[in-house]
């Protein structure tokens, strides 16, 4: 087992005991169902919405080569600057560098998982510069210097009372109650931060060809501010935001904001073309496009798996996931958790390395069900199961299945399995959870059901007899 | 019509009153059923694992079971859709990928047969008790039975169907993921028989044998005293 498959053993076995968490998750989820299932009730037929989000994307992602394009000439036509990164490395020398060229000290930086990907944050502080986060739930993630627990919900699992210890101990607050005191203190340290600030960072959601627009959607005004005030803009977008129009707009905000927190629509929805332009007043006077592919393109690649990059990053799957639900966000060690990010860490970070993401699945299929984009993921985590084994069979296991399939192959030999099955089922429920029971991973924590008096194959022998 | 029965090795080994149950409701209806012996495995485990080439050899000789049945009837969701959904996915570019697309096209899991194919709901049958139905996973998501079971339940006398809080979770057994990852799949298990629990119900009932040891394992481990019986089962009370 490599480093991060023990790290994810250990991590997800802690937390399965974990009867607060699993209790605190389960809570905040049921809130989200309930608003979800309401919003969802609104449209006429969610299943056809999926089926046209999907659509958008599928004619998005296959015609990458054209749509990219089209968004870099639309961006540049109004000024913007774009830079085509390859990899995270890429992306941070060329933030770096437009830091540097600009004098920038401090960056305000709106949410943006892309950038957690590339672990941009720690990559513009290691250059010198002051990064802070203005989403109010990565801004205590940060604050504990921990990664975002979930791709949507940052901060889902902690409580009030864990919130208000952390701005205590690094922000020096006075102990505060209610969520609005906490807001109120975030509020208070942020607002300095905007006005400081000489540079804006952020993702995006969407970036729309047609019109050459960075679309973002957020609850807090955060990004706005972050996006607007600073003399300068950098977004950070991976090569598959790209959608062809702007109508495609219409059916993809309101599905991302119902499957990713049970909205109707997000508070606030900007689209940025560009950087100020003559005879306006206000508004970032540069304004950098960082177009990311970081292993994008080898997902492109697999046509099997394609699909994924559809993936709008609602979340969606992570809530409906009962994995993710016992096991949590951090257990997964990667920037994307649940399902997606099951199917498509392997293709970013290496099969080999987080293949048992994907054999860590029931395969129950509830995050297809709720993807509104319609990605095939449980299948995904199939393929990628398949194609680990095909690179590299596990020692130990290649002669079980093997075996497994020469027994299995002969019928004559099956049918002794009944009666070794009652031979051996005393025994087995008499050793049962010991460290020498071969099935103890099974009775470690669940009992076994008694051999039957009969198999089916017995009692059809007999009744036909 | 001639009914061929597919009864999984789970079945076979461990729950044969599954698949008892669907041979005498089939016959009670007036249908003559046949059993190939030479059927083993559908070969889950393996195509689960990523050992597909091995899958490929076992299905094979469901393949051959098969090969001249009418229609196939099977007593579980999940190595129903390993037939349905996953054979021609796993004979894709096969030379034997016809067949295993013609086997998908004439499998059905049993109680959607009973329903969409036979047209039955009333089984004329009584089974007194507060129950409450757990959908396996792979019955519901890849072959889309919902509504069948329940359909059947509805009309057998003296049983009290409760909806679970979350009917439609995985239960956390999910084949060889329930050894490979123990602590997962039973921190699932306790969320689902939690549900089970607040219904108050004395039966859980399900068209999924393997759902139903896990749940049933996980219960007997609490020391809850709770039964669960296969649809087929609950059905073949007469």
């Amino acid at each position: 087992m490599g480093t991060e498959s023990i790290q994810f053993h250990r991590d997800a076995d802690r937390l399965t005991h974990d009867l607060r968490h699993r209790g605190l998750i389960q809570k905040a989820l049921g809130g989200y169902y309930v608003k979800r299932d309401e919003q969802k009730a609104k449209y006429t037929d969610w299943q056809e919405a999926r089926t046209s989000a999907a659509a958008a994307k599928y004619e998005a992602v296959n015609h990458l080569d054209k749509y990219l394009l089209e968004l870099t000439e639309k961006l540049e036509a109004r000024g913007t600057k774009v830079f085509w990164a390859a990899d995270g490395a890429e992306a941070a020398e060329y933030i770096s560098s437009v830091a540097r060229n600009a004098g920038v000290k401090r960056i305000i930086k709106s949410k943006t998982m892309t950038g957690e990907e590339i672990h941009l944050g720690p990559a513009l502080e290691k250059a010198g510069l002051e990064v802070v986060e203005s989403d109010l739930g990565e801004f205590i993630v940060q604050l504990r210097e921990e990664p975002p627990y979930h791709i949507v919900f940052p901060s889902m699992h902690l409580t009030r009372g864990e919130i208000d210890e952390t701005f205590q101990k690094k922000l020096g607050s006075p102990h505060a109650d209610t969520p609005e005191e906490l807001t109120m203190i975030a509020r208070g340290v942020m607002r300095q931060k905007y006005c400081q600030a000489d540079m804006g960072m952020s993702g995006a959601n969407f970036a729309v060809a047609e019109t050459g627009h960075i679309s973002i959607t957020e609850n807090e005004g955060n990004a706005r501010l972050s996006t607007t005030l600073p003399k300068v803009l950098v977004s950070i977008v991976g090569i598959e935001k790209v959608i062809p129009k702007l109508e495609d707009l219409a059916v993809l905000l309101p599905m991302l904001a119902t499957a990713g927190a049970g909205q109707n629509m997000t508070c606030y929805n900007t689209l940025l073309g560009g950087p100020r332009q003559p005879g306006e007043t206000d508004g970032p006077t540069e304004f950098h496009v960082v177009l990311l592919d970081n292993k994008r393109t080898s997902l492109l690649a697999d046509a099997e798996q394609r699909d994924a990059l559809h993936c709008i990053r609602c979340g969606a799957c992570l809530n409906v996931c009962p994995i993710f639900k016992n096991i949590g966000g951090h257990s997964y060690g990667t920037t994307y958790q649940g399902p997606i990010g099951s199917v498509i860490t392997p293709h970013l970070r290496g099969l080999q390395s987080w293949k048992h993401l994907s054999f860590s699945s029931s395969l129950c299929g509830a995050c297809h069900e709720a993807c509104p984009v319609r990605i095939d993921l449980h299948h995904h985590l199939l393929q990628n199961r398949r194609n680990a084994i095909a690179e590299k069979s596990v020692w130990w296991e290649k002669p079980i299945f093997a075996g497994f399939a020469w027994f299995m192959r002969r019928p004559a030999l099956y049918r002794l399995a009944a009666p070794m099955l009652r031979l051996g089922a005393p025994v087995l429920h008499a050793i049962r959870g010991k460290f020498f029971d071969p099935a103890r991973m099974w009775t470690g924590t669940r009992d076994l059901p008694p051999a039957p008096p009969q198999s089916f194959k017995e009692y059809w022998r007999k009744r036909n007899g | 019509m001639k009914i061929t029965l597919f009864i999984p090795c789970f079945i076979d080994q461990y729950y044969p009153g599954a698949g008892i149950g669907m041979v005498r409701i089939l016959e009670k209806l007036g249908h003559a059923v046949e059993y190939p012996e030479s059927q083993t495995c559908c070969g889950q485990p393996a195509f689960n694992s990523g050992y597909w080439d091995e899958a490929r050899s076992v299905a094979e000789t469901m393949l051959d079971a098969f090969r001249d049945a009418e229609v196939v009837v099977g007593v579980s969701g999940s190595c129903g859709a390993m037939l349905k959904v996953f054979y021609p996915e796993l004979f894709h570019g096969h030379p034997r990928e016809a067949e295993a697309k013609a086997l998908a096209a004439k499998t059905h899991e049993f109680s959607s047969f009973l329903v969409n194919v036979l047209g039955v709901g009333d089984l004329g049958v009584s089974y007194p008790a507060k129950a409450t139905f757990h959908d396996g996973c792979h019955g519901l998501r890849e072959m889309g039975i919902k509504r069948e079971p329940r359909e059947l339940l509805k009309h057998v006398r003296g049983l009290e169907l409760v909806e679970m809080k979350e009917a439609e979770t995985c239960c956390g057994f999910g084949g060889t993921f329930s050894v490979k990852f123990p602590e997962i799949s039973t921190a699932m298990g306790e969320v689902k028989c939690a549900s089970i629990l607040e219904t108050g119900a004395e039966l859980v009932i399900s068209n999924d044998s393997s759902c139903l040891m896990q749940i049933q394992g996980i219960l007997d481990r609490q020391g809850k005293k709770i039964r669960s019986m296969h649809l087929a089962e609950v059905l073949a009370n007469f």
